[in-house]
């Protein structure tokens, strides 16, 4: 009797341990970089004007080892003619601290919208890349990427 | 002091689009790292690129503490006319370099 109650409360605090356990190892797991303030950002930058999927593709590798130098080519449908071209091609990102990546400026004497750069990022995240064109149109891409060594973190204060 | 890299073909045809690609030697310091002890580690970044073509500007980058050190930029223009295509970064603490590049254009 005495021994079957004994076996009963192990049991009992055994479950107890191994689910703190678990749900702690889950937390770890889910602890992210915070999100930034992307979202007003960008609604900052295009106003109440709406943002429409495609014709802008962003490329980025899906699996990153090393967050501290990422390649990014973004480039954008567009006939690059003085009538019809892309003003603008603005980069976001979704967790860094900063939201701003990078904004690159071109016109019709560019004559092809493709741009390429190598940037950081701080966790597995998203991240936008937003056409503004002539027409006054606004056109977006978003791609998911997993970073395995986020850029930003080896210096903790001691 | 500052080392750049570029990379603009030396002739082309009226018309061509041609690929010109950019290195600056650059630490991109974001201001978010703080040393050791705690103390904060002032932003020192590039801020702006920019590419003239015989004096007009042709292409612009504004970038943040998110571009990778050493920023690499590569874009590309019509090859309009045989002239000089300069190249300007800009940045924090005063940071500024001009790189020149000739193009000859048939």
């Amino acid at each position: 009797m005495m021994r079957s109650r004994k076996r009963r409360t192990f049991l009992a605090l055994a479950g107890v341990a191994t689910t703190a356990a678990l749900s702690s190892a889950a937390r770890a797991q889910v602890t992210r970089t915070p999100l930034n303030n992307m979202p007003d950002v960008i609604r900052k930058l295009v106003g109440d004007k709406p943002i429409n999927p495609g014709k802008v593709k962003l490329d980025l590798p899906p699996l990153v080892e090393n967050g501290h130098l990422v390649p990014l080519t973004v480039s954008v449908d567009s006939p690059m003619t003085a009538d019809a071209h892309v003003i603008a091609i603005h980069i976001f990102t979704e967790r860094n601290p900063q939201p701003e990546m990078a904004t690159f400026r071109l016109g019709p004497r560019a004559g092809r919208a493709q741009v390429a750069t190598r940037v950081r990022l701080a966790d597995t995240q998203n991240v936008v890349a937003i056409a503004q064109l002539s027409d006054g149109t606004f056109w977006s891409d978003r791609t998911h990427l997993i970073v395995t060594l986020a850029a930003c973190l080896e210096e903790l204060p001691a | 002091m500052a080392n750049v890299r570029i990379d603009v073909p030396k002739t082309a045809r009226r018309g061509d689009i041609i690929e010109i690609k950019t290195l600056a030697a650059h630490h991109m310091e974001t201001g978010f790292r703080r040393t050791h002890l705690g103390a904060p580690i002032a932003r020192d970044i590039i801020t702006t690129f920019v590419c003239l073509y015989n004096g007009v500007e042709v292409f612009r980058a504004d970038l943040y503490p998110s571009v990778s050190a050493n920023p690499f930029i590569q874009f590309s223009t019509v090859a309009t006319e045989s002239g000089t295509l300069e190249f300007q970064w800009r940045g924090d603490n005063g940071f500024t370099v001009t790189e020149t590049a000739r193009i000859t254009v048939a």
